[in-house]
């Protein structure tokens, strides 16, 4: 629970750089209608994920991911790969 | 074919943005340059540059868009959002009607810089998906239309230094020949960079009088020793006569004539009989059914280079024949430094204030003069005197020269 916590500060850090306040951001928060996102921004936020958390997720498992929620849970399994 | 006038003027330079602003530092005759501050500088030769320290583009756009535009995209909307306001243009009848012309000498080179260090470092998966829509030189003009929601025609015109009167004369075609009601037009650049002013630094072109930056830029000056580079952008708001009168829009003056050539002679210096900037002048005047006797002024592209305002003194006497003796000429460069893209736009929306106010900026830091520079350059500083009619000349690397006949409205 506690990384699941992190991821989704890290995402919401990521967005309110963009100009998205993180009060508006939530696990149900879909990321196309609710957040405004394009595939660009969906890209650099998956980037800047990358990095922050030393993991690296294909594109083809991003298909999948329609709501911060479901990109917390990519984020997790990919990371719990790793340790 | 209608007639063209200009009804705005954006301006976001190193002495002032905003056109009141901008026009009260031109008269006082300030300089904008200083040692570069963007950047640690003092591996390079090169160490001074006009920048816009103070530039917030969080005055004119959501972070969200700012992160998406390379700086110079960012001037760029700044200065069509101030050109926009001036013009009153809230309430366009027709968007499909309007459109854009804004180029770029060089781009969002920054970005490219930044992506490659990203990809050298980090590798091809950190490049970012912005970088290709930053860097492009059109996305200043696109970003525009978005902005305004105009359907118009809308491109970039390149021609590095005389791009910005390109982009002016483009859009001024546009509603000449009816295409278009309205035309938002003008450059911008933001290219003080490591890379850009070594690079120019290596081609001989910039001034290396680190100690002294306000005294760098000294058009026509026998000490000149390169020009300065700058930043910034400039947007005129361009709208045929008929359109601005049934809109009542406040006219500043008239865009008369537009003239474009070709050196044809060498990629960075001009041809030293000065032919291709002869041309250029000769097609304006041509175009604006105008004779040399009715030239009350020429807003030179006046480089500060050892090699342009020799040739282009010999060009306005070519053009101007027994007129060029008697004719004012100023280069803002002396003050702005030199805006490259932006440049010609600027220098566009000068000739277009001196002409509405009457009064001719000087060109400073003339103190020695060249004896091969002998015209009137008003170097006492700012000079009152009716001026009707003026040529702004642009010239680019690339041989491509650009000048624009601006009248009064």
């Amino acid at each position: 629970m506690e990384r699941r916590e992190e991821v989704l500060d890290a995402i919401k850090e990521h967005l309110s750089q963009r100009g998205i306040e993180a009060n508006e951001v939530s696990e149900q928060s879909d990321l196309q209608k609710d957040l405004g996102l394009d595939s660009l921004d969906t890209v650099e936020l998956t980037l800047g994920l990358e990095e922050r958390f030393g993991i690296e997720i294909p594109d083809t498992e991003l298909e999948g991911v329609g709501t911060v929620g479901d990109a917390v849970t990519l984020i997790e399994k990919k990371m719990s790969v790793g340790t | 074919m209608n007639e063209v006038v200009i009804t705005g003027l954006g301006l976001v330079t190193p002495i002032g943005t905003g056109r009141a602003g901008f026009w009260e530092a031109l008269l006082a005759g300030r300089s904008g340059a200083a040692e570069i501050q963007g950047f640690d500088p003092s591996a390079l030769s090169v160490r001074i540059a006009c920048e816009i320290p103070d530039f917030d583009p969080s005055t004119y756009m959501s972070p969200r868009e700012a992160g998406r535009m390379d700086r110079f995209t960012q001037l760029a909307v700044a200065a069509a959002d101030l050109a926009w306001a001036e013009a009153e243009c809230s309430n366009l009848p027709a968007p499909e009607a309007t459109g854009v012309v804004i180029g770029s000498g060089i781009g969002g080179l920054s970005t490219i810089e930044r992506e490659h260090d990203v990809f050298r470092d980090s590798g091809p998966r950190r490049v970012s998906p912005f970088m290709v829509p930053k860097l492009m030189p059109n996305a200043a003009a696109g970003a525009v239309a978005m902005k305004f929601g105009l359907h118009g025609p809308n491109f970039a015109v390149a021609s590095a230094c005389a791009t910005g009167a390109h982009a002016v004369g483009e859009a001024y075609r546009c509603i000449k020949h009816g295409l278009a009601d309205v035309m938002l037009a003008g450059g911008s650049e933001a290219a003080i960079t490591p890379l850009a002013v070594s690079a120019f630094a290596r081609m001989g072109a910039l001034s290396r009088r680190n100690d002294e930056p306000e005294l760098a830029s000294r058009p026509f000056d026998a000490g000149r020793d390169g020009f300065v580079c700058a930043e910034g952008a400039g947007v005129l708001v361009l709208e045929s006569r008929e359109h601005a009168e049934r809109r009542d829009a406040p006219v500043i003056a008239r865009v008369a004539g537009y003239g474009a050539s070709a050196d044809a002679h060498h990629v960075t210096q001009p041809d030293p009989a000065g032919h291709g900037a002869t041309l250029a002048m000769r097609a304006a005047l041509a175009d604006a059914g105008a004779t040399p006797d009715m030239v009350d002024y020429i807003n030179a592209h006046g480089t500060s280079t050892p090699f342009n305002d020799r040739v282009e003194t010999i060009a306005i006497k070519e053009a101007l024949g027994v007129e060029a003796k008697r004719v004012p000429v100023s280069s803002n460069k002396s003050q702005l430094g030199h805006l490259l893209g932006a440049a010609g736009a600027v220098e566009a929306a000068v000739t277009a204030l001196a002409i509405r106010d009457g009064v001719l900026p000087s060109t400073i830091n003339l103190t020695d003069p060249d004896p091969d520079c002998d015209l009137d350059y008003v170097p006492e500083g700012p000079r009152e005197t009716r001026v009707s009619f003026a040529l702004s000349n642009s010239f680019g690397f690339g041989g491509q020269n650009a000048c624009l006949a601006i009248a009064a409205a």
